[in-house]
């Protein structure tokens, strides 16, 4: 039971969005009930990524982990936008325990080894967005998927670890949001080639993808975001009063739509005690 | 000090790592902390918590360029409470093998080892060892009354980050152990006024929260030097 399960918020601005290949941002809420939830519920950590923060400069994000970090006391992995140590010390006393960062540390891999020897290594994680280029060849992206850098993903993460990364959060962009299932591939042998812990994300759909993400994929935490997400949406409607949501697409708070009618057909959400219960105790579960 | 209230919490920075997490937490117990350097402070403290990540040599030379060895070492003399998290645990034994040979405090006789890169079948471990990790009762003991678990249950896991762990010489201040690559090892030690845990009570969502509260609740074994 020592694979950590682990929820991904991307965040816009005040609001808990989802995307599919990290675009067509939607809102679903506010940030703070999710994490809330998330916590109650037994998460083993929680992730906060700022989906707009490396283009158009920080806003809402330190005041959220700020927030969260006076209630929520399990590690909180917070990135988007950090280019400097400054800034990595500001989340950490805005309440973040580990900072990712990815277009930064890209162009500037050093910023690796200053962040580590100035807070250790277990509070640098390296996020990597890859996108797959030619079967068993993926590249490095960055600002959201936005750019591509022409980098090697199996390189990249050696390198990486090699600088004092102490984790690295892999993303599939080709999956995320899908619920297709992790890419399983990809996960492997990233797991394989470094010594530290892998996050698997992006394509979680429903509880046999992150089982099959533990088993072959060899992921040491496993990061879904829908899967999570959706199965809060009916208990937050209440709470979420879309009229609250100035800007950005609300659609899905104000119609409640179902998620068939948005793509995530195969999407089927599920709670974290739920999901811990069918992959610790799977005998109990089929009695 | 109100009657019956939290006492001051002393809270060691010796430049290692974040102290934001763990003033947090007490804040939440309604306990205050405060973050020092000033040897003064350190002596004198009624509660003292040593926290840290990083390299244990490092740790020593932080602690001895800012002067707090001494300090440290009379506070625990006159039996203050002290609470090394993880790092800060390590440093209270005699010695660890992280990146040469590093003497420590020596508050508790024992070394601290590199944790196993293999399962006992051969299979390989990721080292360090980040998640979450049961307590569970050392051989020979039956429960955690008298002990600074008096108010958890075998089974409880906490968050672990560590790629060290401290081997004591006599496993009678071992109170509990974790399970990491199929071997057991130490999680919690406690000797005299010392307590201490390789996790973060601070990132261990309720149950480490107890743990905090416990410890700041604690009676102090002497009163001998406290104003």
């Amino acid at each position: 039971m020592s694979v950590r399960i682990i929820p991904r918020l991307d965040i816009k601005g005040p609001h808990l969005v989802k995307g599919v290949h990290l675009e067509g941002l939607r809102i679903l809420g506010l940030p703070e009930l999710f994490a809330e939830r998330y916590y109650q519920d037994g998460a083993d950590e929680l992730i906060y990524l700022d989906q707009v923060a490396s283009l158009y400069g920080r806003n809402h994000l330190a005041e959220i982990v700020s927030r969260a970090a006076e209630r929520i006391f399990i590690p909180l992995t917070v990135g988007g936008g950090v280019r400097s140590v400054q800034d990595i010390q500001a989340l950490l006393r805005a309440g973040a325990d580990k900072i990712a960062i990815n277009t930064a540390a890209i162009s500037r891999p050093e910023l690796i080894r200053e962040g580590s020897r100035a807070f250790g290594s277990q509070c640098i994680v390296l996020y990597v967005e890859a996108k797959q280029r030619a079967p068993g060849s993926y590249e490095c992206l960055t600002d959201n998927a936005r750019e591509r850098t022409g980098l090697d993903v199996f390189e990249w993460v050696q390198r990486a670890a090699e600088l004092g990364a102490g984790e690295i959060l892999l993303t599939s962009v080709d999956r995320e949001g899908t619920g297709k299932g992790y890419d399983l591939e990809l996960v492997s042998r990233v797991a394989g080639l470094v010594d530290i812990p892998v996050i698997a994300s992006g394509g979680a759909g429903d509880v046999a993808h992150v089982q099959q993400v533990i088993d072959e994929g060899c992921a040491d935490a496993v990061c879904a975001a829908s899967l999570f997400h959706y199965a809060l949406t009916d208990e937050m409607a209440g709470a979420l009063q879309p009229e609250r949501f100035t800007e950005g697409n609300v659609e899905f708070l104000k119609r409640a739509l179902p998620l068939t009618s948005l793509g995530r057909r195969h999407i089927n959400p599920i709670r974290i005690p739920a999901l811990k219960a069918r992959l610790w105790n799977p005998v109990a579960q089929s009695a | 000090m109100e009657p019956g209230g939290p006492e001051r919490v002393t809270i060691i920075d010796y430049g290692l790592g974040n102290l934001f997490s763990l003033q947090r937490a007490l804040a939440h117990l309604g306990v205050p902390g405060e973050v020092t350097e000033d040897p003064g402070k350190i002596r004198d403290a009624v509660r003292l918590i040593l926290p840290g990540v990083g390299a244990f040599g490092d740790g020593m030379q932080q602690l001895r360029a800012r002067g707090l060895v001494a300090p440290l070492l009379e506070a625990a003399s006159r039996a203050c409470p002290l609470l090394g998290i993880c790092l800060g645990m390590q440093l209270l034994f005699t010695e660890s093998e992280e990146f040469g040979r590093h003497e420590g405090l020596d508050l508790i006789r024992g070394r601290v080892r590199r944790l196993h890169p293999q399962r006992p079948d051969g299979r390989r471990v990721k080292v360090p060892h980040v998640g979450w990790s049961a307590l569970r009762l050392p051989p020979g003991r039956s429960d955690w009354s008298g002990a600074s678990l008096r108010r958890h249950q075998p089974g409880e896991a906490m968050y672990f980050v560590h790629s060290y762990v401290p081997c004591p010489e006599s496993e009678s201040v071992v109170t509990a152990v974790m399970e990491y690559g199929g071997r057991a090892y130490c999680a919690v030690v406690e000797s005299g006024s010392l307590l201490g845990v390789q996790f973060h009570p601070e990132k261990s969502g309720e149950p480490g929260l107890r743990l905090l509260k416990q410890f700041v609740e604690r009676p102090h074994l002497e009163r001998i030097g406290i104003q």
